[in-house]
């Protein structure tokens, strides 16, 4: 490698490249790609709602075809051979993991997306780097150390976090001594190294040290975070992705691209705030705070003698006297595949006139959005599926609230206990229904690690099972009524 | 400061606020599909790997690296865009519709003795 400056750079010598490094495109190119950059913003335009959603999707491939004919069109791209096979491979392996992916894995399946995108962006500064070198301008050079950092550490990033949602890797918060120093400075030598990149771009060796310590510090950067963190995470891999994807349109003088990942950037952007603020804590918080051990009372003080516990058969009693129920989903849904269950339990009541909605807390699930998803999956009508800002005003007028799978994000604590450990953390009120049941398999914490006062309520009762067996076993008792 | 730095910084500008504005207004719903389908336009990325890749006097290394960008970004190209669709092709309206003469937008039971 340290010989190779000569072969490396030898591309200078073609005209064409100087000045730029890349030639000014043909009109019509130019003309095709403002066509789909209008297209990509009225795509998301029209996914605002579920009725406009689909054509935004097709706005989006219509916009990201054309865009693809036009390059293929470009006078500098001379040879298809390899592009003709990279993308056949591309599509091929896409196809599967597209249609195949169970919908309680959307998550790790749309990080893993995350991680090619950004590998893509990533080698693209890289080939960049090694096509150009030394002729490539300083504001050039600092675009492809953006480009880089963003694009490496979102790869290794987004593939941790697909191995901790897939719980390949552990999901605990983990926590080692030093942790946030190791990271920092990993960061600081990633930049420094990035700078000298800029400042000595010739030198062989700074390169690949400057990736390896992107690389790194993005396994550093995801591995301590807990799976109950994934929401934020996930959310902020998105925003760097569609950074990394701009950066690249600042290195090869490509507005389109500039274009398409500041879309991205700011929709991630937007998703990891709504995240944090749901959960009441700061980026800083999430990224590198610990998860403190929870100094809250001993669960047996809150428990004591106040548990009623109750089965499949008394549930179907209550619900066949409610007129208005509320079902809240929560993460232990999705593991327990415990969507279509839901679903027959929603048409059934719906059948004997029962009105039921469905109230669902922001980071309910293991992305933004992930419990709409399987929900829809299980054939539940959107208008039926309300935010929590929505459902809490109604919650008085409820009869029975069902909790199904989640614990934290329904723990009266949050809002009444000023010493929680999640305090100020926005909550799904159903303590202040008339009934709560809440399905779970045993009084362990949630994620937060501490006791839950709801379960020790007056108007609550447990019902202890697996989320699926629960709603099939509530099902078989209401038909007999 | 150089022409094109310029002209591209106030596109990244404008685009991020564009993006922010737009997808402000999206159904928290729609949050899922949202992030595969801004991830999809983002693999746009591609084009940039075909640029690089289809140049001649190309050294080996830079091919290498463009095809696997290729590869990559198809993926996500085609990934993205087909499970989006997927996730809202499931996404439906209520199918029973409430007789014509309720006034209560949700309830699907239109006698529904209000309270409160």
């Amino acid at each position: 490698m340290v010989d190779c400056s000569a072969p490396i750079f030898a591309a200078n010598v073609n005209t064409a490249l100087l000045g730029g490094h890349h030639p000014p495109m043909p009109s019509y190119v130019v003309l095709i790609y403002l066509a789909a950059a209008m297209l990509f913003a009225l795509s998301l335009k029209w996914l605002s709602t579920p009725r406009t959603a689909r054509v935004g999707v097709l706005a989006g491939e219509i916009g990201m075809a054309a865009a693809i004919i036009a390059t293929l069109f470009l006078p500098e791209v001379r040879h298809y051979q390899w592009i003709l096979v990279a993308g056949l491979i591309g599509v091929i392996a896409a196809i599967p993991m597209a249609l195949l992916v169970p919908m309680t894995a959307v998550p790790q399946q749309i990080a893993m997306f995350h991680a090619f995108g950004a590998l893509a962006a990533a080698l693209v500064g890289t080939a960049e780097y090694y096509a150009h070198g030394t002729a490539l301008g300083t504001s050039t050079l600092i675009a492809i150390g953006f480009e880089s950092l963003l694009g490496y550490l979102t790869f290794t990033g987004s593939i941790v976090a697909a191995g901790k949602l897939q719980e390949l890797l552990p999901t605990a918060p983990m926590g080692y001594p030093l942790q946030n120093f190791v990271s920092i400075a990993t960061l600081g030598a990633s930049v420094i190294a990035g700078a000298l990149v800029v400042v000595y771009p010739a030198n062989a060796l700074v390169f690949p040290i400057f990736i390896a310590l992107c690389l790194l510090f993005g396994v550093l950067l995801i591995m301590p975070i807990g799976g109950g963190d994934m929401p934020t995470v996930i959310a902020l891999l998105n925003s760097y992705a569609g950074l990394s994807a701009s950066a690249m349109g600042f290195v090869i003088n490509n507005k389109l691209l500039i274009i398409g990942g500041a879309l991205e950037g700011s929709s991630g952007f937007i998703l990891s705030m709504i995240m944090c603020k749901a959960m009441n804590r700061s980026f800083v918080n999430v990224l590198f705070g610990q998860v403190q051990a929870a100094k809250a009372q001993k669960a047996d003080d809150i428990y004591g003698g106040n548990i009623k516990s109750v089965n499949a058969e008394e549930v179907a009693a209550i619900l066949d006297g409610a007129s208005r129920v509320v079902i809240v989903p929560g993460y232990g849904l999705a593991v327990a595949q415990a969507q279509h269950a839901t679903g027959q339990l929603f048409q059934l009541l719906q059948a004997r006139s029962v009105d039921v909605q469905f109230g669902i807390h922001p980071v309910a699930g293991r992305m933004p959005g992930h419990m709409n998803v399987l929900l829809a999956e299980a054939d539940i009508p959107y208008d039926n599926l309300k935010e929590m800002d929505q459902i809490n005003p109604e919650m008085e007028n409820i009869d029975v609230a069902i909790v199904n799978g989640a614990n934290d994000v329904v723990n009266p604590d949050a809002r009444d206990n000023p010493n929680s450990p999640i305090a100020g953390m926005p909550i799904i009120n159903v303590d202040k229904a008339g009934t709560v049941i809440v399905i779970k398999r045993s009084l362990s914490p949630g994620f937060a690690g501490i006791p839950n006062p709801l379960f020790a309520a007056r108007n609550c009762l447990m019902y202890f099972s697996d989320g699926k067996k629960a709603m099939l076993d509530i099902i078989a008792e209401l038909e007999k009524l | 400061m150089d022409a094109n730095l310029e002209s591209n910084l106030f596109v990244f500008a404008l685009a991020a606020f564009l993006g922010y504005e737009v997808v402000r207004r999206v159904s928290p719903q729609l949050h899922t599909p949202l992030m595969s389908l801004t991830n999809a336009i983002s693999a746009i990325s591609v084009v940039g790997a075909i640029a690089v890749t289809g140049v001649s006097h190309n050294p080996a290394l830079v091919v290498v690296l463009g095809s696997i960008a290729i590869t990559a970004a198809m993926i996500n190209v085609v990934g993205g865009f087909l499970m989006t669709d997927r996730m809202l092709k499931m996404f439906k309206k209520r199918t029973v519709k409430p007789p014509a003469h309720s006034a209560g937008e949700n309830s699907p039971k239109p006698q529904e003795p209000s309270r409160g």
